[in-house]
């Protein structure tokens, strides 16, 4: 089975997303912020990180390089998931070694279809 | 409602648009064209249905026509029919029209663009591939509101999110306010207009490729039967027709027939045997 390590401070959002996640056959992990996703992933690194961008103690953007040192640190898929919307923002998570980025608010269909593109998942028939 | 008013204005769909509806679907109606009744004052189907029984208006029944369509698009929708063209269509085609060097694409019933931009994304990408050919594209749809919000390329951060990976969303569109718009260099590859399918096409020349997805399923089988008979007058002896994924032409015409290794799509049945038959390779990025 895919793992998943959900991280955002939002319960809500986290909530959300794990449901989304599990529907489409992910195990999932969650995290609240940078710093607890760091020790998670050197634990174990999940095939999937879906990424929020503010978060406390540590973001996602400082988050993402720290991930990409760890050995087999660039393996996970990170997709950031993030209610910044703008051209700059996209392209500083891109540069940093993101693989896709969602603008909040998000649905199964954006979530599937990133997935798919990500060869996370086999396309519907 | 009134079996009556139902007739009349299923009847009226029919015509216009070619869209059947069962009267299971009769909330639909409800649904969509109530707002259609209060633009125009009136309070409910019933009192829109004696209206068009008094005087038809022709701008009243366009709205409505067009209000009970369905405009659900995505980009790179279904990925394949995309993959196809890069991997089958192009490399035949850039043998076949080595000399003209140029390509014309008809998206049919092309709602708000998706398919035809997503054709001018990956042609841009190919564009190393090949280099001095002109690619051209003829979006159409009923919908004069469709056809309009095509050519303005504008899309919401909803729809581009849909199916669009986030690298092609960086390089061919720029961000205005809560919305984005592709660029000017796609634009220039596509012609909207509007088009109903039911009618006679007019001079559009012939086609290298049609893109007809996620329209014909609206239809009753003679009306689709008189479509794609239509469509297999203006494609080329060698080209490739697209049909979604819960359409076919069996059962409707022995003008195409499906091409057994890729789903989806069609060739004329006088084509070659071989034509478009190899298997698309593995998604390329
Ligand atoms: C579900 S969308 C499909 C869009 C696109 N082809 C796709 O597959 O994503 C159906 C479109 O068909 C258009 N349509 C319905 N009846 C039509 C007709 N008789 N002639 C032309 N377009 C029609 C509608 O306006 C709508 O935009």
């Amino acid at each position: 089975m895919k793992t998943a390590l959900i991280v955002d401070d939002s319960r809500v959002v986290r909530k959300v997303a794990r449901k989304i996640l599990e529907g489409n056959g992910f195990a999932c992990d969650e995290a609240e912020d940078g710093q607890q996703a760091l020790t998670a992933c050197q634990k174990k690194l999940p095939d999937l990180i879906l990424l929020d961008w503010n978060m406390p103690v540590m973001t996602g953007i400082e988050f993402l390089p720290k991930l990409r040192e760890l050995p087999e640190g660039g393996t996970p898929c990170v997709i950031f998931c993030t209610t910044e919307n703008d051209m700059s923002h996209i392209q500083q998570a891109i540069g940093a070694g993101a693989n896709e980025y969602i603008m909040k608010p998000f649905d199964n269909d954006i979530i599937q279809g990133k997935l798919v593109q990500l060869g996370l998942l086999d396309e519907q028939a | 409602m009134k079996t009556e008013d139902f007739e009349l204005l299923s009847g009226i769909l029919k015509q216009r648009s070619g869209l059947v509806l069962t009267p299971e679907k009769a909330y639909l109606l409800e649904s969509r064209l109530l707002p259609v009744a209060r633009k125009y004052s009136l309070k409910g189907l019933d009192e829109l249905a004696a209206q068009i029984r008094s005087r038809r208006d022709e701008a009243m029944l366009r709205d409505m026509t067009e209000a009970m369509t369905t405009n659900e698009s995505s980009f790179f929708r279904d990925q394949k029919p995309f993959d196809q063209f890069k991997n089958i269509i192009m490399p035949h085609v850039a043998e076949a029209r080595a000399a003209k060097k140029q390509v014309r694409v008809w998206s049919a019933a092309c709602s708000s663009g998706q398919e035809a931009y997503s054709l001018t994304m990956l042609w841009h990408e190919l564009a190393a591939k090949y280099p001095g050919w002109k690619l051209e594209i003829m979006g159409t749809d009923l919908s004069a509101e469709m056809v309009e919000r095509s050519r303005s390329g504008i899309y919401t951060q909803f729809e581009v999110q849909r199916g669009l990976p986030i690298q092609l969303l960086m390089k061919y569109f720029t961000q205005q306010g809560d919305k984005w718009q592709i660029n000017t260099q796609c634009r220039a590859l596509c012609q909207f207009k509007e088009m109903n399918l039911l009618q006679d096409f007019g001079p559009v020349g012939v086609f290298d490729i049609i893109y007809c997805r996620n329209v014909l399923i609206y239809f009753d089988p003679p009306t689709k039967t008189r479509v794609l008979e239509a469509m297999s007058k203006v494609l080329a002896p060698d080209g490739a027709l697209y049909l979604g994924g819960a359409e076919t032409v069996l059962g409707l015409t022995d003008k195409f027939r499906p091409v057994d290794a890729n789903r989806g799509l069609y060739v004329l049945s006088s084509a070659p045997a071989a034509l478009y038959s190899g298997a698309a390779a593995v998604k390329a990025a």
